[in-house]
């Protein structure tokens, strides 16, 4: 064993676990008051939205869709930092590295296919074919 | 070359190891299983792109509006909501020591998850019902599909959270059962994540629609 202890001194040396053995994981894991604190902001995050479109309180469909999805971006995230314990460092960093490529493929391919099917509706319109023999 | 220059010095460093690495038991399974997490994040973007595209192909029938009961998913999101909060107080009874405590709070995490399915498959019984069935319309398709897959993997969470406790029961709080208790805790919260933008976009912007 004493082998042992001198790499795994280095291999976790920036590991400050009084008992390593307790978690195994690196990984926060909150105490009641975050999870309080999660729960309510959740609870507030989900209320207003409800209460926007139940009530109909803003008029324009449009400044009331941004606002609703401005709401589900933000509950997101709460929801990341309180309830998954997401931060730069558990997993020495591999997590949020993981979360991030996920994000920006998740960004492409939603914005990419709502762009380009958009535009291939509106380009789809029987109008818009001037001459159907060019479609041949 | 490059051998000549790491033995030019006699005592070249040795970049590996003579003893092999020792890890701990469960050291890789939360990375492991987060980036399972995110794979399936990228299954329900693309459910998301599919019903953002067609979502509002009604085909001449019924739409959003004439469908969805608001007052149905907002009971349905508070009971998800609530069994993230309970959950959590499952793992901090866990990380005490005190098994009782977390087999209660895991119990009632299960129930709520059962109160969200039982809603949820109550409305899709409901649009069936009513002629809203999936091959209606593609705005119709992609709403069953998408809603669908997240039902189903709450189905998956319930049924992975009774076999957790049958093993707590069994066995107490192991180092293996309390891997398995973090890793449903990642599923569960990650489900809750996307029935955030479940809500938020089918619901609430379909009725805005």
């Amino acid at each position: 064993m004493s082998a042992h202890t001198s790499t795994d001194t280095l291999a976790s040396g920036t590991h400050a676990h009084p008992n390593p053995d307790a978690h195994g994981d690196g990984h926060d894991h909150g105490t009641r008051r975050t999870y309080l604190i999660g729960f309510a902001l959740s609870v507030i995050l989900t209320a207003i939205p409800f209460w926007l479109v139940m009530g109909d309180v803003i008029a324009d469909t449009t400044i009331a869709t941004l606002v609703i999805m401005g709401f589900g971006v933000v509950q997101i995230f709460v929801h990341m930092v309180y309830f998954l314990h997401m931060n730069t460092k558990s997993e020495g960093g591999w997590t949020m590295m993981a979360a991030i490529f996920t994000i920006i493929i998740i960004v492409i391919a939603l914005s990419g296919s709502l762009w380009v099917m958009f535009h291939l509706n509106t380009n789809m319109m029987p109008g818009h074919i001037m001459n159907p023999a060019d479609l041949i | 070359m490059s051998s000549h220059a790491t033995t030019a010095e006699g005592e070249a460093p040795q970049f590996y190891e003579l003893v092999p690495h020792h890890h701990a038991p469960h050291g890789s399974t939360q990375i492991g299983f987060w980036i399972y997490l995110m794979s399936d994040c990228l299954i329900f973007a693309s459910l998301f792109a599919i019903y953002g595209v067609l979502g509002g192909n009604f085909a001449a029938g019924p739409s959003p509006e004439h469908l969805f009961n608001l007052q149905l998913v907002a009971v349905s999101t508070g009971a998800l909501l609530l069994s993230s909060i309970t959950y959590g107080f499952a793992m901090l009874d866990m990380d005490e020591g005190k098994k009782t405590g977390t087999l209660v709070w895991l119990v009632i995490t299960g129930l709520l998850g059962a109160v969200f399915l039982g809603l949820t498959l109550y409305e899709f019984y409901h649009m069936i019902h009513e002629g809203a069935v999936p091959q209606r319309s593609a705005f119709l398709s992609a709403f069953f599909v998408l809603v669908g897959t997240h039902a189903l993997h709450v189905t998956f969470g319930i049924l992975w959270l009774v076999t957790l406790l049958v093993q707590i029961g069994a066995k107490g709080l192991i180092p293996a059962n309390k891997i398995r208790v973090q890793c449903l805790s990642m599923f569960w919260h990650f489900l809750d994540v996307i029935w955030i933008g479940v809500f938020t976009v089918v619901y609430l912007m379909g009725m805005l629609r």
